[in-house]
């Protein structure tokens, strides 16, 4: 019999503790005179565990994760590729983790140092002018690079008028939800039959209310926008900037960049395309891209390699739309993109987007022979199939995910872009080889047939996880959203 | 080097199932004027020799791991245990998404449950989420949230709150909308504050303990602001949280902040660790990704995302916030920190702050020239008023291998003479008494 598992909440008591404090070496008065008139808590309810519990506890917990060191996670728009170990080892380098980002700039030239490179090295590979490092998160930096945009419009005396943002109906949600957060107002458009983007819905959305198109290249269905050129003249031409979802630059990197394709303004996530790991949520970096005209805007501070050789922060910068973290961003995260990138060097960026898209059409033409395939063009990084056809048997898109998780690969992206019904949206990314694909498309083709032959065994699925289908309605009608006290 | 494993005859098979000659086929949808030529001219390719050698030359240029810190101002120099490293780096926990299939992802879904769960009793609050970027950005999801539920438009800042969340919730927000209700004596004083509010008035945003390190008023401050039919939300330290009456028991409609403190190293200033709690009733409103406990078909306890509806993917334009991926590993950090430290440690560690930083405030007020700049209480952080610039004070420390602190002198120019000092557990008796010499020294150097 194995032992149940418990919260922490429900292990150790009193008398259990944890890793020992030192002795208070310093003179000592009790609190009460030092903090007068302050009141103090009465109680903290927390748990009590001894160290070597507190380790069994989280390893336990550990091991009912999948993850990409374990194994194969298509997860569409995700890139879930593997994730250098020595980035981690060098990101946690004493000399990083220690700086403090107060410490002023001479104290902290490494850093700065790495800051401005990581600057360099993105503006070169998306062809743009300037980068700031300080969003979070490709979230993070969408509406940083919204702002600057809405900050270049009132430069121009343009503020009040351009207010919409045109977003194609495939783009991802935190795109209108970006725009909302910068007070602007999304316009959706319809994607065209191919997915791709409608030129005359376009269009007929633009005019000198515009204040953005905002596109994802290559698109969340996979493909290569073939009339990006056209697009981005389009929106120049109603006074309109041109903003790139930049999620999927795997596909693109080494290969196009995405200032060659009229753009103004790009986030890249790092946690995708330069292998940060996802750190089962986060955190990532979003770093944003602009053209020239949008540099007097980037946030402060800004790293700035001078004539001498040392890195200083700029502040004095009066068009800047301001700070948008406490900080310096998600610094380690981009010490680790940035040793990726030096790992690379330009053919190795170069190789990543072949592998990935090489990767991505294999997989797609075999697995087209067993699910529909809404869009045959050769695609770029990723593609996305349908569960329609399996309706018949009574068998949705949700069960052959969950289905899959018993061959050991995680699921891909669900009912993600909304533009394809039951849609399966999958990523392999370029370091799987092979024989990894191999075995997902076997996986899938199985799936396939059991639709057919077993349904039933697809809707109790998955059968090996640690624990089964869970009921979400449950848990959103009253939910339990912390422990109660044993 | 691209960490791909391809051989020649695999790549043939696989064009071959394409069905095209050439891998540049594919790229036909790709106008030819876009296609590089040659791969954009970044260095490398390294290999983890050269790199190990360049990043850790760079590492060294820091000068940051040999000095003894006593910096604070929003990022701390606290205890980590050594089982916080060692666990937070599993590549389970490391390299896992989102738990968007929460059948395999039951670690990452239940650790996020605990820190909600240790959050939530932490701050006082009835639910906290699964993490924002930092706390200025929970600051301005607080402060979104209260305009939302409210239907008003002004935010007031009262008394010293660190001047980067002010700079970021006037990047995010209209900068005439954001008011600033300054200190006096180094604390918010209600009445001012009560001054300030009006019908607009969506929310009163202070900071616990504030910027100064200083202990403000909790419940004077959010009853004025529930008098004004605004929202209270406090921006707390979640060290400090373990000794001071939570704000979420006093009235606190919303308490977010930084737990950087809880177990993540400064490293420059990211990734930190935002937070973000709040009343019941406010709970359909809340930014983030959210977990509750559920059970699966055969009954056995589970862990899932909930309320989605609530965010981006599903709502669009209408989300409660843009945030999609989060700080997840500096949560689970803070968990096992938490979860390793408890009750007993937590509370041992707050009162350690408050018995060494008052320590050194006493030897600071003994060395000729230098003064506290305030009276009020503080709990781990304290500003001191140098008889030379701070900025030469942080200069001496380099003699001495401390950082003696922050000059505020970056922040304001008034503010040159004023040195932010924050004292941890971590500094010992013999350390504090090198950072009194480095005082000693830079004063009599005048
Ligand atoms: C296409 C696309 N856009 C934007 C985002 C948002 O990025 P993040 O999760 O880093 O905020 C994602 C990923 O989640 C994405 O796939």
């Amino acid at each position: 019999m194995i032992m149940p598992r418990r919260l922490l909440i429900e292990q150790g008591g009193a008398g259990h503790r944890g890793p020992a404090l030192p002795a208070c070496d310093v003179p000592q008065r009790p609190l009460a005179e030092l903090l007068p008139g302050v009141v103090l808590r009465a109680e903290l309810v927390f748990p009590q565990v001894s160290e070597p519990e507190v380790v069994r506890h989280f390893t336990e917990l550990s091991t009912l994760n999948h993850h990409v060191d374990r194994g194969f996670y298509p997860l569409g728009s995700c890139t879930m590729k593997y994730n250098p170990k020595i980035d981690e080892e060098l990101a946690g380098l004493a000399g990083f983790a220690k700086a403090h980002p107060l410490a002023g700039d001479d104290a902290t030239q490494g850093c700065l140092r790495a800051m401005a490179e990581v600057q360099r090295l993105l503006a070169e590979i998306t062809g743009f002018a300037a980068v700031t490092t300080q969003p979070a998160a490709g979230a993070h930096g969408e509406m940083t690079g919204l702002l600057m945009m809405r900050a270049y419009h009132r430069s121009r005396g343009e503020g009040e008028r351009r207010r919409r943002v045109i977003v194609p109906d495939s783009a991802h949600g935190t795109n209108p939800a970006s725009v909302s957060l910068v007070g602007y107002e999304t316009v959706v458009i319809p994607s065209g039959p191919d997915a791709t983007v409608d030129l005359d819905a376009l269009a007929k959305a633009l005019d000198d209310r515009t204040a953005a198109v905002m596109l994802t290249v290559p698109n969340t269905v996979g493909l290569f926008e073939p009339r990006v050129l056209e697009v981005t003249r389009m929106a120049h031409a109603a006074g309109a900037q041109c903003y790139m979802d930049g999620a999927n630059l795997n596909a693109l990197v080494g290969r196009v960049r995405p200032g060659d394709l009229g753009f103004d303004v790009m986030h890249i996530n790092v946690h995708k395309t330069f292998s940060t790991p996802h750190g089962g949520g986060g955190p990532g970096a979003g770093p944003v891209a602009v053209a020239k005209h949008l540099e007097p805007f980037l946030p402060t501070p800004v790293a700035v390699l001078q004539q001498d050789g040392r890195v200083r922060l700029d502040w004095e910068r009066p068009q800047s739309i301001g700070r948008v973290h406490s900080f310096n961003g998600n610094f380690s995260i981009l010490l680790r993109a940035l040793a990726y990138m030096l790992t690379l060097g330009p053919e190795g960026l170069a190789e990543v987007s072949r592998v990935a898209i090489l990767n991505a059409n294999y997989l797609m033409r075999r697995l087209a022979k067993s699910y529909d395939l809404p869009n045959p063009q050769a695609c770029m990084h990723e593609f996305v199939l349908s569960g329609r056809g399996l309706k018949k048997y009574g068998v949705r898109t949700l069960d052959v995910a969950k289905r899959l998780l018993d061959f050991g690969v995680h699921a891909p992206t669900v009912y993600f872009p909304l533009i394809v019904e039951e849609a399966l949206m999958i990523e392999p990314t370029e370091t799987e080889t092979f024989d990894r694909l191999d075995h997902f498309a076997t996986a899938m083709e199985r799936i396939a047939v059991e639709a057919a032959e077993d349904a039933e065994l697809l809707h109790q699925a998955p059968h090996t996880t640690p624990v089964g289908r869970l009921d979400e309605a449950r848990a959103s009608r009253e939910p339990r959203l912390r422990w109660s006290i044993p | 080097m691209s960490f791909v494993g391809l051989g020649r005859d695999e790549e043939q098979r696989m064009l071959k199932e394409i069905g095209v000659a050439r891998f540049e086929d594919l790229l036909a949808a790709i106008p030819q004027e876009v296609l590089l030529e040659h791969p954009p001219r970044i260095p490398g390719p390294l290999s983890e020799i050269e790199l190990r050698r360049l990043l850790g030359r760079w590492a060294r240029e820091n000068h940051a791991a040999e000095l003894v810190s006593f910096q604070g101002g929003g990022i701390y120099d606290h205890w980590i245990p050594a089982a916080v490293d060692a666990l937070a780096s599993r590549s389970e926990f490391v390299t896992a998404y989102t738990p968007y299939q929460p059948e395999v992802a039951q670690g990452t879904l239940t650790a996020i449950f605990e820190f909600q769960s240790m959050m939530a009793e932490l701050t006082g609050c009835d639910v906290a989420n699964a993490s924002m970027y930092d706390g200025a950005t929970a600051t301005v999801e607080a402060a979104l949230l209260a305009r939302r539920q409210t239907g008003r438009k002004r935010v007031v800042v009262a008394g010293m709150v660190h001047p980067h969340v002010l700079a970021v919730l006037r990047t995010y927000l209209d900068p005439d909308e954001v008011s600033h209700v300054g200190d006096t004596a180094g604390l918010a004083v209600p009445a001012d504050v009560k001054a300030a509010l009006g019908p607009d008035s969506a929310c009163v945003i202070y900071q616990q303990p504030n910027f100064f390190g200083l202990v403000e008023d909790p419940p004077a401050l959010h009853a004025i602001a529930h008098e004004a039919g605004a929202l209270a939300i406090a921006v707390c330290d979640p060290i400090a949280l373990a000794l001071l009456e939570p704000p979420g028991r006093t009235g606190a409609d919303i308490v977010v902040g930084e737990a950087q403190s809880l177990g993540s190293p400064m490293s420059f200033g990211g990734p930190l660790l935002g937070y973000f709690a709040a009343k019941q009733s406010l709970l359909r409103g809340l930014p983030g990704r959210l977990v509750a406990e559920t059970v699966d078909r055969q009954g056995r306890r589970g862990f899932v995302l909930t309320l989605q509806t609530r965010e981006q993917h599903i709502r669009r334009e209408k989300a409660t916030s843009n945030i999609c991926t989060n700080q997840g590993l500096m949560a689970l950090r803070a968990t096992i920190h938490m979860g390793l430290l408890g009750r007993l440690g937590l509370r041992e560690v707050a009162e350690l702050c408050v018995q060494k930083s008052h320590h050194a405030a006493r030897l600071a007020a003994g060395i000729p020239g230098y003064a506290l700049a305030h009276e009020a209480p503080f709990f781990r952080e304290f500003v001191l008023r140098c008889p030379v610039e701070a900025r030469r004070v942080v200069e001496a420390g380099l003699e001495f291998g401390v950082s003696p602190g922050i000059n505020l002198g970056r922040f304001r120019p008034e503010w040159k003479d004023l040195l932010l000092v924050a004292v941890t557990e971590l500094r010992d008796a013999g350390e504090i008494d090198r950072w009194a010499q480095t005082l000693h020294r830079a004063g009599g150097a005048r």
